[in-house]
């Protein structure tokens, strides 16, 4: 009894996505165009996201390397580090890992924004002011989420980079344009491009959930606490199920 | 079920067309029947204040007049226009006309006091150089004694204050009809006589009409023209304040006690 009620929220909650995000490629195209709200909203999503992903990148090249060292110098190959952490942060860390620390910042900010406009009325109010709430709220911050996510990747792997150099310098001496030209000669177009494709589906997986999360909340200020608790995991969830799709994709392409 | 105890009373009233008019109107959630049949009129430079207890079905039948929810049958009337089956575009040109004051207030609390008041110009596209958009919104806040709080974000007024606010941003817009929800809930005695007060003096300055819920009875004696008692989802009595105290009907002098 208890599964099958599980088993219909389940189906009713992603049937009820469906619809939310089928309502936004609708409205998507329809004008009025909220542009200057678009702006704002990728200032507000990606600029001000980029101290936490440039701090986190950094750290995460930085213990990469300094982890991987040990075992490289049993094996001796050591040299490869560069190269080796090049290809695991662009191609599968860097994005993944930006993208959940996206969904922590942004997506729950998105669901407690949102849900607590829905509780205080303030959508209603800004239906009543002729305001198309869905475009002016959802589109503009799902379409934000989508665009610079995938900037915020590109420049989260770069400073990771930095840091795996910092890492390999701790405890040997390798020149920055030795670094550097290790890093380049391994990364080659399919790297970098499916890794890039993929974090505009998390960056739309994360502005989706967030907006479907607040958008429907139910009343109260617990139910806006649920709603950006609930954006976080669903939106986290997502990110590696959509990861695994496009590593199935990229294979079948015949990328890897 | 006492229906219209008295004729209305003000000749020229009953001589103009409702600015407002619902008609057999039904609303239910689920096997929920919030409004049966109800139906009311508001007329030009007039206060009707709808009474009911909490629960009554009063916000919903407020939010189906400005096409916040649809109603399951019957008319709505607002301003000529039958709303119930216009197009998105012509429903925002009715409510350019009538003004909303929310329950919550409804402030948007990213922005500041100004912005909020700017807000529902630039969206309906109300042609206004940017002086005179200050000049509105400095009217707009001298209307109801607020010009200081001009910079302020939401979070940093009290709750009187925001109502006000709140009420600031219905009448920028010069609005024929204003339909406030509640406006004297959550507040205390003193404020709460200021707000209806402030309704009052909006009401003679811009000869707007107004719908007002409340379960306040303050609210009902002092800012109403006209009293419509919704019970069980239908109007049950109407009239003024002074029939509707004489009246002997145990559902209606529970109101009153």
């Amino acid at each position: 009894m208890s599964l099958n009620s599980n088993l219909q929220r389940f189906l009713n909650e992603t049937g009820d996505i469906s619809r939310f995000t089928g309502r936004f490629f609708k409205q998507w195209f329809k004008p009025r165009y909220e542009i200057a709200e678009f702006f704002r909203q990728c200032f507000l999503i990606g600029y001000r996201s980029l101290p936490l992903v440039g701090l986190t990148a950094f750290i995460l090249g930085l213990v990469l390397t300094m982890q991987l060292r040990p075992s490289m110098v049993d094996y001796g190959v050591e040299s490869q580090i560069p190269a080796i952490v090049a290809i695991a942060i662009v191609r599968e860390i860097g994005p993944v890992i930006i993208a959940l620390i996206f969904a922590g910042k942004i997506g729950s900010s998105i669901g407690a924004e949102l849900g607590s406009m829905k509780v205080t009325e303030q959508i209603d109010a800004m239906e009543v002011s002729g305001t198309n709430p869905f475009k002016y709220l959802v589109v503009t911050r799902v379409l934000a989420a989508t665009f610079m996510l995938p900037v915020l990747v590109m420049l989260g792997d770069a400073i990771s980079l930095y840091g795996s150099y910092l890492g390999v310098n701790i405890r040997s001496t390798t020149s920055f344009q030795l670094f550097w030209t290790q890093v380049f000669d391994i990364l080659s177009f399919s790297d970098v491009m499916p890794a890039y494709f993929k974090s505009y589906f998390f960056g739309f997986a994360v502005g989706i959930i967030g907006c479907y999360k607040g958008y429907n909340s139910s009343k109260g200020t617990e139910g806006v606490g649920r709603s950006a608790n609930s954006a976080v995991v669903v939106s986290s969830v997502m990110i590696f199920i959509l990861d695994l799709l496009a590593v199935q994709l990229t294979d079948l392409l015949g990328f890897n | 079920m006492i229906e219209n105890i008295t004729e209305h009373t003000n000749l020229s009233t009953t001589l103009n067309q409702p600015v407002l008019s619902v008609e057999h109107l039904y609303k239910s959630f689920g096997k929920n029947k919030v409004l049966v049949d109800f139906s009311v009129e508001l007329y030009k430079a007039e206060t009707v204040v709808v009474l009911g207890k909490s629960g009554s079905g009063k916000s919903v039948l407020i939010k189906c007049i400005i096409g916040l929810l649809a109603p399951d049958s019957g008319n709505i009337t607002l301003l000529g226009k039958r709303i119930n089956d216009i197009k998105e575009d012509e429903l925002d040109k009715i409510r350019a006309k009538a003004g909303f004051l929310f329950q919550s207030n409804a402030l948007y609390d990213s922005m500041t006091v100004k912005e909020n008041l700017e807000f529902p110009l630039r969206r309906h596209w109300i042609k206004a150089s940017q002086a005179e958009v200050n000049q509105m919104v400095e009217d707009a806040l001298t209307d109801v004694g607020l010009q200081h709080t001009i910079n302020m974000m939401p979070a940093e007024l009290s709750g009187g204050m925001r109502k006000r606010i709140a009420l600031a941003r219905t009448l920028i817009l010069k609005p024929e009809i204003i339909l406030y929800d509640e406006p004297t809930t959550g507040l205390d005695p003193i404020t709460a006589r200021e707000i209806i007060e402030l309704i009052k003096s909006i009401q003679v300055k811009y000869k707007t009409s107004s719908l007002v819920i409340s379960h306040d009875m303050n609210c009902v004696k002092n800012a109403s023209n006209r009293v419509v008692i919704l019970i069980d989802g239908r109007c049950y009595a109407n009239g003024t304040y002074a029939e509707l105290l004489e009246s002997q009907d145990p559902r209606i002098k529970q109101f009153f006690e």
